[in-house]
């Protein structure tokens, strides 16, 4: 698997299974399945350094939700990985939801990532990327408009 | 051309659109050149609304809020020429279906979609669909206030949602603004209804776990009264819920309807609750310029004053016995004095439900732009609205839907047929909807048996899935397939009205293709024979049950 990522963290950095983790918590890298509670991280997000979201099939979106609450929710800034069912198509969505580094062996996978943030250059939802959505926008225009 | 009273597009949306297209443009490029595989390209092309059927790939336009302007039927029978054979059908979900699309073909009839500001996002696939609303929306005389506003937030919040594209399964959201449901809003995944407390303000229930399919159920109140502005909060928390806990591991277990079932609705209602309490306070609150700003676009339609009793519709009344009973079946109360609302029959006898051409989405187009301030409405009984007629223009709007043939008096009567495409397009289907729903609408054509019948309505499945919603027709029909023989098994006393909805049950053995006229016939026969003055038939089942009508069919067939 080829990793593409901004984060900096080697592929070789060793992210502990979650039941194994959970039993020494210090640990600062953790792989979850789309089942497992993110929110017992939630003490944990400052001293964490990767958490890795697994896709079980690229059309299983249960890691999704998983990223937005460990952003959004926990606060956690450290890196986000996806692995498993990890395509070009869906990488916009991932990167809206807050991963920042992705495992894909998909030919053509690092170009559709370069491309991914500005494949859509407005967004009608607030997620964890910090783009302002639409109804934002809308609101500082309708602002510049009165001043 | 008048202005559109409804939402229009600004420059967001339209690149937000343009960028869709040309994005799906680059996929269809790649399956075509082989480097997707129809397993990964399959959720690309649903989510852009392209479904493979038995022939050939159907596109499923989304007609948001079942609202259109003239400008935009007339492109979509433009569409439907260049790209398709000339004609659409209009779902029970406010889109328009075209059959014969070639994949080579989609990415440039969703760019001439785009030209009239309208898409086919969503309308497919495992992600929250185009999102519907009463068909009588801002111009019914009973709205508390216009569902469209509401739906169109929700429809920009679910437009390619990163979170919520790949749900265990598809979740269709339904809204009303009236007391009188016209919307279903009990048997969609999320039915919204607004509503005024005693305090006196407007909010919604939100009704969760309601649907059809092959596990019909009703949805129950998940939240009696949300304070509006909280509406994208409250909708994110509940969808994220389904998406973490909602069922992956069985296709047919995957709707928010069994996760909801199998925990119960308080401990839905609770984790819900919980996850909402982490949303609440984000950047989802509605602020109150942001609704106004969405709000005003729906402003109703500035209708000069006209007279509200016409000597010349009077007299017409007198003379003309068909146009008698259309005002009275086809013809509903408009807020402002002196105008109606139009429904377009698009059930003529003998004619496959739904079903427009080219030619005839035109002449609705041209009629709209005369008589109904350029606007028209989809309503998911598969018929087209005009919204806004003057009383005076009614006779003309008459003569002209007659032209089209679309006038036909029939709207809530016994050939007011909702039905799938069933066998003769669907790969899912047992068993054809289309040839029976028409035999049946040939065989009670007379208006007036027709009006002496009265309400009833008679919806046809062509399998489980409950496309026709057969489930909740005052007469279900759904078709099964036993040994490469389509029968058809017949319920009654399905009802989708607000408070009264319930499904049918199944009366007995189904019977072959050819007794079904028989069949419905034996069940109308009993009802004549033993309804109460001005009864309607569900209120006839429900009072006297199954038996009666049993015993008659099967002496029948």
């Amino acid at each position: 698997m080829k990793l593409f990522s901004d984060a900096g963290l080697p592929a070789t950095y060793v992210a502990l299974p979650f039941a194994d983790w959970r039993t020494r918590s210090d640990w600062p890298a953790v792989a979850l399945a789309n089942t497992d509670p993110v929110e017992e991280l939630a003490a944990h997000v400052d001293r964490l350094r990767l958490v890795v979201l697994h896709f079980p099939k690229f059309s299983d979106g249960r890691a999704y939700s998983q990223a937005r609450l460990l952003r959004g929710r926990l606060g956690y800034r450290g890196e986000l990985r996806a692995t498993g069912g990890v395509l070009q198509d869906q990488v916009a969505f991932m990167l809206r939801c807050g991963f920042d580094s992705f495992e894909s062996d998909q030919a053509g996978f690092g170009e559709a990532l370069a491309r991914a943030r500005t494949v859509f250059s407005v967004v009608y939802q607030p997620a964890e990327d910090g783009r302002a959505p639409v109804s934002l926008l809308r609101h500082e225009r309708r602002n510049a408009a009165l001043t | 051309m008048p202005d559109a009273h409804f939402y229009r597009y600004d420059d967001y949306d339209r690149t937000l659109v343009g960028e869709r297209v040309e994005q799906f443009r680059d996929q269809v490029r790649r399956r075509l050149a082989g480097e997707l595989t129809e397993e990964q390209f399959k959720p690309l092309r649903l989510h852009n609304g392209l479904y493979l059927q038995l022939h050939a790939y159907m596109l499923r336009i989304a007609i948001p809020y079942g609202t259109l302007s003239s400008r935009q039927l007339r492109k979509l029978a433009d569409i439907s020429r260049k790209y398709d054979r000339g004609y659409g059908h209009f779902t029970t979900r406010q889109n328009l279906q075209l059959n014969w699309i070639r994949l080579e073909d989609a990415p440039d009839a969703l760019a001439a979609l785009a030209e009239v500001d309208m898409h086919a996002l969503q309308t497919s696939g495992n992600c929250i669909r185009n999102v519907t609303a009463d068909h009588f929306a801002g111009a019914a005389a009973d709205e508390i206030e216009d569902p469209r506003i509401w739906a169109e937030i929700v429809r920009q919040w679910s437009t390619l949602h990163p979170e919520f594209t790949y749900l265990p399964r598809k979740f269709k959201i339904a809204i009303t603004g009236s007391p009188n449901d016209r919307a279903a809003v009990r048997v969609h995944d999320i039915g919204l209804r607004l509503w005024r407390n005693d305090e006196g303000e407007v909010g919604f229930e939100v009704i969760v776990g309601g649907g059809l399919g092959r596990t019909p159920m009703i949805g129950k109140t998940l939240r009696a009264f949300l304070p509006r502005n909280e509406l994208l909060a409250y909708l994110e928390a509940t969808l994220r819920v389904y998406n973490r806990y909602g069922r992956r591991d069985n296709l047919y277990k995957a709707r928010i309807k069994i996760l909801v079932h199998e925990v119960g609705v308080e401990r839905m209602r609770a984790d819900v609750e919980a996850e909402y309490a982490g949303t609440r306070d984000g950047l989802l609150g509605l602020s109150s310029e942001t609704i106004e700003a969405i709000a005003h676009q729906f402003a109703p339609p500035d209708l000069p004053s006209r007279p509200a009793v016409v000597g010349a519709v009077e007299a017409l009344k007198l003379g003309d016995r068909d146009f008698a009973l259309w005002l009275k079946s086809n013809v509903a109360s408009h807020r402002a004095s002196g105008y109606a609302i139009v429904t377009a029959s698009l059930k003529p006898a003998g004619a496959p439900p739904g079903d427009a051409s080219a030619v005839q989405m035109e002449g609705v187009a041209d009629i709209a732009d005369t008589y109904s301030q350029g606007e028209l409405r989809v309503s998911h009984e598969q018929n087209l609205i005009l919204p806004h007629v003057a009383v005076e223009d009614l006779p003309a709007v008459y003569a002209a839907l007659g032209r089209l043939g679309f006038a036909e008096a029939n709207v809530g009567k016994i050939t007011d047929i909702i039905a799938c495409p069933g066998l003769d397009y669907c790969a899912l289907a047992n068993a054809r909807s289309i040839p029976v729903a028409q035999r049946i609408s040939s065989h009670f054509a007379s208006l007036a048996r027709q009006h002496d019948i009265g309400d009833l309505k008679i919806k046809i499945s062509g399998c489980i899935n409950a496309c026709g919603h057969h489930h909740v027709g005052h007469i279900g029909i759904l078709g099964v397939d036993r040994n490469g023989v389509e029968l058809y098994q017949i319920s009654l006393g399905g009802d989708v009205d607000f408070g009264r909805t319930a499904l049918g049950t199944i009366i007995g053995p189904a019977v072959t293709a050819d007794k079904v006229v028989e069949a419905v016939d034996a069940v109308v026969a009993t009802y004549l024979d033993v309804r109460n003055d001005g009864e309607r038939f569900v209120d006839t089942y429900r009072r006297i049950g199954a038996q009666p009508f049993k015993e008659r069919l099967y002496e029948t067939v």
